[in-house]
């Protein structure tokens, strides 16, 4: 009897379990769900403070794209360059007064946000665009643009596409799970016009399946466009529509839930920019050692304590100087002249750019 | 005798102490991973999937676009991978019961040949393959030039193009009379028995209805339907049409198919081999010719040792469908890893990728354990 009834059981087990599931599925689509939402203790289990571990571990962890030339992208001596390296560059120098001190590590568009909330990295600077969605949903916080970018189009210069209308019918090709994908989708959208995404995961394929000629198009932000275009063996031959799609606001990010290392990264990209609104550059700042100007004495920490309340040395802004320089160096070292892409909004606000940082006092 | 001697009694108890630690191992890790998610500020809710996608999905069965929600767009992927499932297996199981009987086939170039198909295929990554695959056809299919078939069917690097009806009333008619008429043929075929001992007149009625059953549906799908040929724009070289294979899910079902048929080709083997030779000696002494004997005396018997594995490979096939994203084809996974990217929720969207997978697979072994049943010695 009781075999029979194991027996009775085992016959049906998958069954139960197709039931079961399907009922899950079904239960999925009905949005009822379990939806917990009392956010209270968030903060009992981590208390050790992200500085304090940086320190304590003698290098800061940053997340980086890696195949970005001007932005990340590793050289012939194995080193990694870019703007977002020397980003990376500057916070462990403004830590250790050594820029050196970095482990970079390469992570994908996938999985950048789940490296920063299980703290595997300390810092994200992986051309990232700021959202609301990323930076109200995603448990991370972001710092301040340090690239504003657009999304561009980029096509060959024989395809006889000129205008976002000529795209009709095409088949574009975009990174998947990205805004770039949204973006385009919003735009085409909005003038009604019929095309095929083939959205695939990675951005390499992208640009292999564009040079093969699977898609007649590929959209992803302006930089990104000119940064892989300097890498094709027919650079000539491939032209950037003159549309620009959206804003694109790259951003550095760190976890949130710790707001004195948010601070610190924070004020390490202003330090880069209001260097350059000061005219001190890594070359020419032992002349301002000696400077009268209070401003710029509170700036290097010759006096005042701006450093101090972050748990930083008072001179950390004159340290992210001295090792990377200002943010019109590093712009012209791995962007401008390497990739000849024009400064535009990127210049500071004196010049006519978007560049503002607040004041150091 | 004693309670605890008692061994119906201390299974019992062994059963309720497993089954609680079992419980309590998915209630520490639960409450862990939502302690964990409250420590990051995240919530855990399947809510969002109402939200518009906001993401354009290439191919699609049914009517989508953007505005619809994210379920939309999961259901879209989830029927995207069904395609690429059924149609693979169709194919592999051809292509590999084809291979399986070549392996054992007495000409030698045919043995050769299959041989060298099946060990390539089965000792190289799938995924290798499909880039293979996808690369040539790239490689292929020029985008300038397109090979037309019967000026209705385009192949171009864009994928395959054909007709397609236009109104859909009349096909939703025509499939049902081609349902009917299969119906009906199998009907009789299971009659053909009885048909033998028939009078002649009767059987020249049945084969008029026969007939005509085969031919009205064939007219119908023929010039009953509005067939809209896609067509070709000389300048720009972009064919349009209401239907195509796109280039990466050919590939995908192409590339999974072969695969799968080189494992089923050797399922398909050694199910012939353990039939015992006595069968074939039967076989030819009632002179019964190879193909025959292959068919009605040893394939019947092979099939019970073959198809517990043949069910295996199927969910293999299943499986490796998700490695479409790889070559950029909206399946299911493509599809929830874009929605996880956008919304962040990614582990609610492995959940429902992990349950649509597992559903789908327990779905098709219970299928197959249902066929594996009719297939067995009935024992009476």
């Amino acid at each position: 009897m009781m075999m029979q009834k194991i027996k009775l059981l085992n016959k049906y087990t998958s069954l139960l379990l197709t039931i079961g599931l399907l009922t899950f599925l079904g239960a999925c689509g009905t949005g009822e769900a379990i939806d917990t939402n009392n956010n209270t203790n968030t903060t009992e289990r981590s208390n050790k403070r992200k500085l304090d571990l940086v320190l304590e571990r003698g290098k800061l962890i940053c997340g980086v794209s890696g195949r970005l030339p001007g932005f990340s992208f590793m050289n012939e001596t194995g080193e990694y360059s870019g703007l977002d390296v020397d980003i990376c560059r500057a916070v462990a120098a403004a830590l250790f007064d050594d820029p050196d001190r970095v482990e970079f590590r390469k992570v994908s568009a996938q999985e950048r946000f789940n490296a920063l909330t299980s703290k595997e990295i300390d810092l994200l600077v992986r051309n990232t665009t700021w959202t609301i969605t990323r930076d109200t949903n995603v448990g991370v916080e972001f710092a301040p643009i340090v690239f504003y970018d657009g999304q561009g189009i980029m096509v060959a210069k024989n395809s006889g596409i000129r205008r976002l209308e000529d795209l009709r019918g095409r088949t574009i090709c975009v990174e998947a799970g990205t805004t770039s994908l949204q973006n385009f989708t919003d735009w085409m959208r909005k003038r009604n016009i019929n095309y095929t995404p083939l959205a695939i995961i990675g951005s390499d394929p992208i640009y292999d399946n564009y040079l093969q000629g699977r898609c007649q198009a590929v959209t992803s932000d302006r930089s990104q466009l000119v940064s892989r275009r300097s890498n094709f063996a027919n650079p000539d031959d491939h032209e950037i529509l003159d549309v620009t799609l959206s804003k694109e606001p790259l951003a550095p990010a760190a976890a949130e839930g710790d707001p004195q290392w948010i601070n610190l990264v924070r004020w390490t990209v202003f330090a880069l920019i209001q260097a350059e609104e000061f005219g001190i550059t890594s070359e020419n700042l032992n002349t301002f050692a000696n400077s009268e100007d209070p401003r710029i004495k509170r700036f290097l920490g010759i006096e005042g304590s701006i450093g101090q309340n972050m748990g930083l040395s008072n001179d950390f802004a004159a340290r992210i100087v001295k090792h990377v320089g200002n943010y019109g160096e590093i712009y012209d070292r791995n962007i401008g002249k390497p990739l000849n892409l024009d400064r535009g909004l990127n210049k500071i606000w004196t010049e006519g750019g978007l560049l503002y940082s607040p004041p150091f006092r | 005798m004693s309670f605890w001697r008692n061994a119906k009694v201390l299974g019992i108890i062994a059963q309720v102490v497993i089954v609680l630690l079992v419980i309590a191992l998915l209630a520490f890790l639960g409450d862990n991973l939502i302690y964990n998610f409250q420590l990051r500020g995240l919530n855990f809710g399947f809510n969002f999937l109402r939200d518009p996608a906001s993401f354009p999905i290439g191919s699609s069965l049914i009517d989508y676009d953007p505005s619809n929600s994210y379920l939309r767009a999961v259901i879209v992927g989830l029927l995207n991978t069904l395609i690429v499932i059924f149609f693979g297996i169709i194919l592999a199981t051809i292509v590999g019961i084809a291979s399986g009987i070549g392996r054992l086939s007495d000409n030698w170039l045919v043995r050769q040949i299959a041989t060298v198909y099946v060990e390539i295929f089965r000792n190289t990554p799938l995924l290798l393959q499909l880039f293979f695959w996808y690369s040539v056809f790239l490689q292929l299919l020029n985008s300038q030039d397109s090979i037309t078939i019967l000026n209705s069917f385009f192949l171009s690097n864009q994928g395959l193009f054909f007709p397609w009806p236009a109104t859909i009333t009349a096909t939703w008619l025509a499939l049902a009379l081609i349902a009917l008429s299969i119906i009906l043929v199998v009907i009789f075929w299971r009659e053909r028995d009885r048909a033998m001992g028939m009078a002649r007149s009767d059987l020249q009625k049945r084969s008029t209805i026969f007939l005509a059953i085969a031919i009205v549906p064939i007219l119908i799908v023929l010039f009953g339907l509005d067939w809209q040929i896609p067509n070709l724009d000389p300048d720009s070289g972009l064919i349009s049409g209401r239907a195509n294979l796109s280039l990466e899910l050919t590939t995908l079902i192409f590339g999974l198919a072969i695969y799968t048929a080189a494992f089923i080709a050797e399922v398909v083997r050694a199910g012939i081999n353990s039939v015992s030779t006595g069968q074939w000696e039967a076989a030819r002494a009632l002179g019964l010719k190879g193909s025959l004997a292959m068919r009605l005396i040893i394939f019947p018997q092979a099939l019970r040792v073959m198809i517990p594995p043949l069910t295996s490979e199927y969910l293999n096939l299943a499986k490796n469908s998700s490695l479409a994203t790889a070559i950029g084809y909206p399946d299911i996974y493509s599809i929830a890893f874009n929605i996880s990217e956008q919304t962040g929720r990614s582990l609610e969207i492995l959940l429902i990728v992990m349950a649509s997978y597992l559903t789908v697979n327990l779905i098709i072994s219970l299928a197959m354990n249902w066929f594996n049943k009719t297939v067995q010695l009935k024992e009476r």
